[in-house]
C-alpha cells in the first residue's frame, strides 16, 4: 500500500515537472497579484507594512484556488482516477497522496517565495520567518479543503468558478490565523498561539479531509 | 468465484437491466453483449465495484465486494473505455505506475517485455505521440503482468485494435482462462474467443 502511495506522489510530481507551465502559472499569479497592490495603494511604507501580511495571504489563497480544478480533473478525464479507486490502497490514502503532491508543487513554492514578496512591503526581516512558517502550515490546509471542493465539482461544467465559491468561505479561518500570526509578531506579542492554532487546523484537516474527498470522488465516478 | 445475484441497474431514471444473475467459476469466460446503451459498461462497472447496483449484489468467493473493497479490487484488472494512461508519461512509465497502484513493483525488463508482447517497441516515447490503437495496446499490456489478478474485466477490449492486436488479446485471454483465471468482457461484435453469453438486449 505504501508503494502505491509513493508511486502516486512520484507520478504527480513527474507530471508537474513535464507540464511545468501549469505549476508556474499559479506561482507567477501569486507574484503578480502581490506586486500589483503596492502599485495600486501607493508607496507609503507604514501603510504597506501594515497591509503586507493580509495581502500576501490573500494572494496565496487566490493562487492556490487557481491550481485546484486540475487536481482531479485530468485523472478523471483519462480514466486513471478509476484505476486509483481500484488500486491496492484505500481511496482516502490515495487522495491524501495526491493532495501532498499538489501541495509540494503549489503551496511549498509559495511559502518559499513569500519572504521575497515581503521585501516589497518593507516587512521587517525578523517577520519573514513567521510569514514563511504560517504559509507552510496554512497552505496544506488550503490544499486539503480545496481538494474537497475539487472532488465535489468533478465533471461539472464551469466547475472552476463554483469551486472557488465553495472553498473560499471555508478558508476564512486559515486566512485569519495566517495573516494574524504575522500581525501578532509585528506587534511584539509572539505568533506562537496563532501558529499553534494553524497547526491544529492542519492536523484536523489532514485527518478528516481525505475521507470527505474520497466520498466525493466515489460519487463523481458512479 | 464471481457471483452476481439479482442485479438491477438504473441510469438516468431508466432501468437498463434487472434480475441478472450468474456465477463464474475459475477458468470461466463470460461475454456480455448488447446494443449500444444496453448497459454493458454499467454491468462491468458494477462488477468491479465502481458503481453500486440499484438492487442485488456481487460476491467474490462468497463475500460481498462492498465489504471487501481493496481486498477485492486488488484481485482484478479493469480496463474500461478510457485508456487509463497519462499522455505526458511514456508507455513504460504508465505500465510501471499501473502495477505499483495494484501493489506490485516490477523491474524494467519485465515492463519492457510486457510492452513488447503487445507490440509497443517505442518504449521511451510519450503516449501523446502514439496512435489510438497503440495507446490501447499500451493499456492492454497490463494484462501481460497480471500474475496475482485472477479476475479480468474488459470493457470493449477490441475497440480500436487492428487484427494483430486483436489476436494478441485473444491469445492472452485464452491463456489466462487456461491458467484458471476469470474473464468478463463486453463486445458488440462477434469475437473468436467466445465464452458464455449474457445478452442485455431485452
Amino acid at each position: 500500500m505504501l508503494e502505491a502511495l509513493r508511486a502516486i506522489v512520484a507520478r504527480d510530481l513527474l507530471l508537474a515537472l513535464r507540464r511545468s507551465s501549469d505549476v508556474g502559472t499559479a506561482l507567477l499569479f501569486f507574484v503578480i497579484v502581490a506586486s500589483l497592490i503596492p502599485l495600486g495603494v501607493g508607496p507609503e511604507p507604514n501603510l504597506l507594512r501594515a497591509i503586507a501580511p493580509g495581502v500576501i495571504w490573500i494572494a496565496a489563497l487566490l493562487a492556490s484556488m487557481l491550481s485546484l480544478p486540475r487536481l482531479f480533473a485530468a485523472d478523471h478525464a483519462d480514466g486513471t482516477l478509476e484505476q486509483m479507486l481500484l488500486g491496492a490502497a484505500p481511496l482516502g490514502a490515495v487522495v491524501a497522496a495526491k493532495v501532498l503532491a499538489h501541495w509540494l508543487v503549489t503551496g511549498l513554492p509559495l511559502a518559499a517565495i513569500a519572504p521575497v514578496i515581503a521585501l516589497q512591503y518593507d516587512l521587517p526581516a525578523p517577520l519573514f520567518g513567521v510569514l514563511a512558517v504560517s504559509l507552510l502550515l496554512g497552505t496544506p490546509v488550503l490544499s486539503l479543503i480545496g481538494a474537497i471542493g475539487a472532488a465535489l465539482t468533478l465533471g461539472l461544467r464551469g466547475g472552476g468558478a463554483l469551486l472557488a465559491l465553495l472553498v473560499l468561505p471555508l478558508c476564512v479561518p486559515v486566512l485569519i490565523l495566517g495573516a494574524g500570526s504575522v500581525d501578532m509578531a509585528a506587534a511584539g506579542q509572539g505568533a506562537a498561539t496563532h501558529l499553534m492554532l494553524l497547526g491544529a487546523l492542519l492536523l484536523a484537516a489532514a485527518a478528516l479531509a481525505p475521507w470527505a474527498v474520497a466520498a466525493a470522488v466515489r460519487i463523481a465516478l458512479e | 468465484m464471481l457471483e452476481a445475484a439479482e442485479l438491477e441497474c438504473e441510469r438516468g431514471g431508466r432501468r437498463l437491466f434487472h434480475s441478472l444473475s450468474f456465477t463464474l467459476r475459475a477458468g470461466g469466460l463470460l461475454r456480455v453483449s448488447g446494443a449500444n446503451g444496453s448497459g454493458k459498461t454499467s454491468l462491468l462497472r458494477i462488477l468491479c465495484g465502481l458503481l453500486p447496483p440499484a438492487r442485488g449484489e456481487v460476491r467474490w468467493n462468497g463475500e460481498r465486494i462492498r465489504e471487501l473493497r481493496e481486498d477485492y479490487s486488488g484481485q482484478l484488472i479493469y480496463i474500461g473505455h478510457a485508456p487509463s494512461i497519462k499522455d505526458d508519461l511514456t508507455a513504460a512509465e504508465n505500465l510501471d505506475i499501473a502495477c505499483r497502484l495494484s501493489g506490485r513493483v516490477l523491474d524494467e525488463a519485465r515492463l519492457q517485455g510486457a510492452l513488447r508482447e503487445f507490440g509497443i517497441e517505442e518504449k521511451d516515447i510519450f503516449v501523446k505521440r502514439l496512435s489510438q490503437g497503440q495507446r490501447r495496446r499500451a493499456a492492454l499490456a497490463r494484462l501481460a503482468l497480471s500474475a496475482g489478478s485472477p479476475l479480468w474485466l474488459l470493457d470493449e477490449p477490441f475497440a480500436a485494435l487492428d487484427a494483430d492486436a486483436a489476436r494478441l488479446l485473444e491469445d492472452a485471454v485464452a491463456a489466462h482462462v487456461a491458467r484458471g483465471g476469470l474473464v468478463v468482457y463486453s463486445t458488440h461484435q462477434e469475437s473468436r474467443i467466445g465464452g458464455r453469453l449474457i445478452s442485455l438486449d431485452a
